[in-house]
């Protein structure tokens, strides 16, 4: 279930096809969509990977009961009712996401849907038991990008009580990539792909921003409250010590490594073959071709 | 040479000394503002429970971060450190801006006994029929804005001054009203922040609006009214 229930952040790439079927969520778009007939497929609300008393005393039923049964439904619910009928209805969430982000030019589907995505990702992030440290390849980045896996907690901390108002905080893998569409980074090396925390305001997420996410913690107040008040530093220190799932986020970080070397596989494909169309032999002619004789004689000097 | 510029630099400490104390003095510190009304006695249209956090918790940490953030600032400039003073700003928009809006959220809250909920007579009720038709549909316009709103912010109902027209905003994190229109004034704010209603609400935020007109003092509304638009 771990490796499958995460989303990629692959949604600027991912066609409408089910050529990217790493994840459970794609899969099952896909499989509503397979054949000929068209399947009006709306969003569902998924429930989260434990059951809704699972993380006590960390988390408790009370507030899982609202933020999932009332808040995370209620955003499911209102995007579909904003989708219906609309093109917007037959494409994967992620495909919502990028169209109605529009840019920055935020349209009306955003919020609802981006929600979705957050929370999935949110409830994904965590499970009973949690916390402790991270192992193997992922620890090595975090070791690497942050100096110590201690240095990420402090960053992650900071950018989590620094949210200011409603929003989130994230553990993200960042590709060092070039905004113009026809140029590449000339020399990708490992150490372009940074692991960064990042923060984003209301249902904001860093998809938007073609980074691939890891972990995200909800600070919106409704996610704490019951249990914390407004102590929100505490609930940040009890979700790293007591809930994070370590695993899931060393699943992600794989998937997303996977994910980049297929496109930069791709653009190489596409490079080479563009090499290959500008050597023609009729063209290398013009340029070089020719013979001495083409040219007019000089004119002795007397 | 020498010597005097010894002399110089003893004088200056003793100068910066000197003027430190008379720095520190200077500087104005913010306080939470007393509630004029027990805590309990919003109820039940506000829990005494929400009431106390909102007050004692929130409130004062905008109160606390806003003399640090001041205080930091006020150390950036004398020292001319002009990074440090921009990096600054958004602290004291947020924690400032929490503060002022606060203030004049608990004087827009009065218990029933003390005219909680009672409409405004005189020039603010007049200028509420004649822009909005009448309080019900100010109250309908402002709850939609408030309930529609995403994240955290704030709802009010303001007097534009220079137009002399009533006008329903709304404002994001703890943005002062001013940033939505130089010349408009607050009458009356609701906090649509989930602290200010969850352990009571929960997610109906709806339900929070609708009773909150139980206690909102209108006769503070039109006061300021009333001084803006004599």
């Amino acid at each position: 279930m771990a490796s499958a229930s995460y989303l990629t952040s692959a949604f600027v790439y991912a066609p409408e096809s089910c050529r990217l079927s790493q994840t459970l969520q794609t899969q099952r778009r896909c499989t509503r969509k397979s054949g000929p007939a068209r399947i009006l497929a709306s969003i569902d609300l998924k429930p989260p990977p434990y059951a809704l008393n699972a993380l006590e005393p960390h988390m408790s039923k009370e507030t899982l009961e609202y933020h999932w049964g009332k808040h995370h439904r209620g955003y499911v619910n209102n995007l579909n009712k904003q989708i219906e009928g609309t093109e917007l209805d037959e494409m994967s969430l992620e495909s919502i996401i990028s169209a109605s982000y529009n840019k920055g030019d935020i349209l009306p589907a955003f919020n609802n849907a981006a929600q979705v995505w957050n929370h999935e990702f949110f409830w994904e992030s965590m499970k009973p038991g949690g916390g402790g440290k991270p192992s193997g390849e992922l620890l090595e980045l975090i070791n690497r990008d942050f100096g110590s896996f201690e240095g990420l907690i402090h960053e992650f901390k900071l950018a989590a009580t620094n949210q200011f108002g409603s929003g989130w905080a994230w553990l993200i893998y960042k590709e060092h990539k070039l905004d113009v569409p026809n140029a590449r980074n000339p020399r990708p090396s490992e150490e372009d792909k940074k692991l960064v925390v990042v923060k984003s305001p209301n249902a904001i997420n860093p998809l938007v921003w073609e980074y691939h996410p890891l972990l995200t913690l909800d600070v919106w107040e409704h996610a704490y409250y019951l249990d914390y008040e407004n102590r929100r530093t505490d609930y940040i220190s009890t979700f790293l010590n007591k809930l994070v799932s370590w695993e899931t986020v060393s699943s992600r970080l794989e998937a997303a490594k996977v994910l980049v070397a297929e496109r930069e596989r791709e653009m190489e494909e596409i490079d080479a073959i563009d090499d290959m169309d500008t050597i023609e032999p009729d063209d290398a002619d013009m340029y070089f071709g020719g013979d001495a004789d083409d040219f007019p004689e000089d004119e002795e000097e007397e | 040479m020498a010597l005097r510029a010894l002399a110089n630099s003893k004088t200056l400490g003793r100068l910066y000394h000197h003027h430190h104390h008379h720095h520190t003095r200077g500087l104005q510190t913010f306080t939470l503002p007393d509630l004029s009304y027990d805590y309990g006695e919003l109820e039940p249209a506000i829990s005494g429970e929400i009431m106390q956090l909102h007050h004692q918790k929130h409130h004062q940490t905008y109160v606390t971060n806003y003399n640090k953030a001041l205080e930091q600032l006020d150390d950036a400039i004398a020292k001319g450190d002009a990074s440090t003073a921009v990096k600054l700003h958004s602290a004291i928009n947020f924690n400032g801006g929490g503060h002022v809006n606060h203030s004049i959220f608990w004087k827009n809250l009065a218990p029933i006994r003390e005219g909680g909920g009672e409409p405004p007579h005189g020039a603010l009720g007049w200028a509420i029929d004649q822009h909005f038709g009448n309080m019900e549909k100010l109250i309908a316009k402002m709850n939609a804005e408030g309930a529609a709103f995403q994240g955290s912010g704030w709802v009010w109902l303001a007097v534009d001054k220079e137009l002399k027209r009533l006008v329903v905003e709304t404002t994001a994190n703890q943005d002062p009203l001013v940033t939505k229109g130089a010349s408009l004034v607050p009458l009356v704010g609701i906090d649509v922040w989930e602290h200010a209603y969850y352990l009571q609400y929960k997610n109906v935020r709806p339900d929070y609006l609708k009773n909150i007109w139980k206690v909102i003092n209108w006769k503070y509304a039109s006061e300021v009214y009333e001084k803006e638009c004599p």
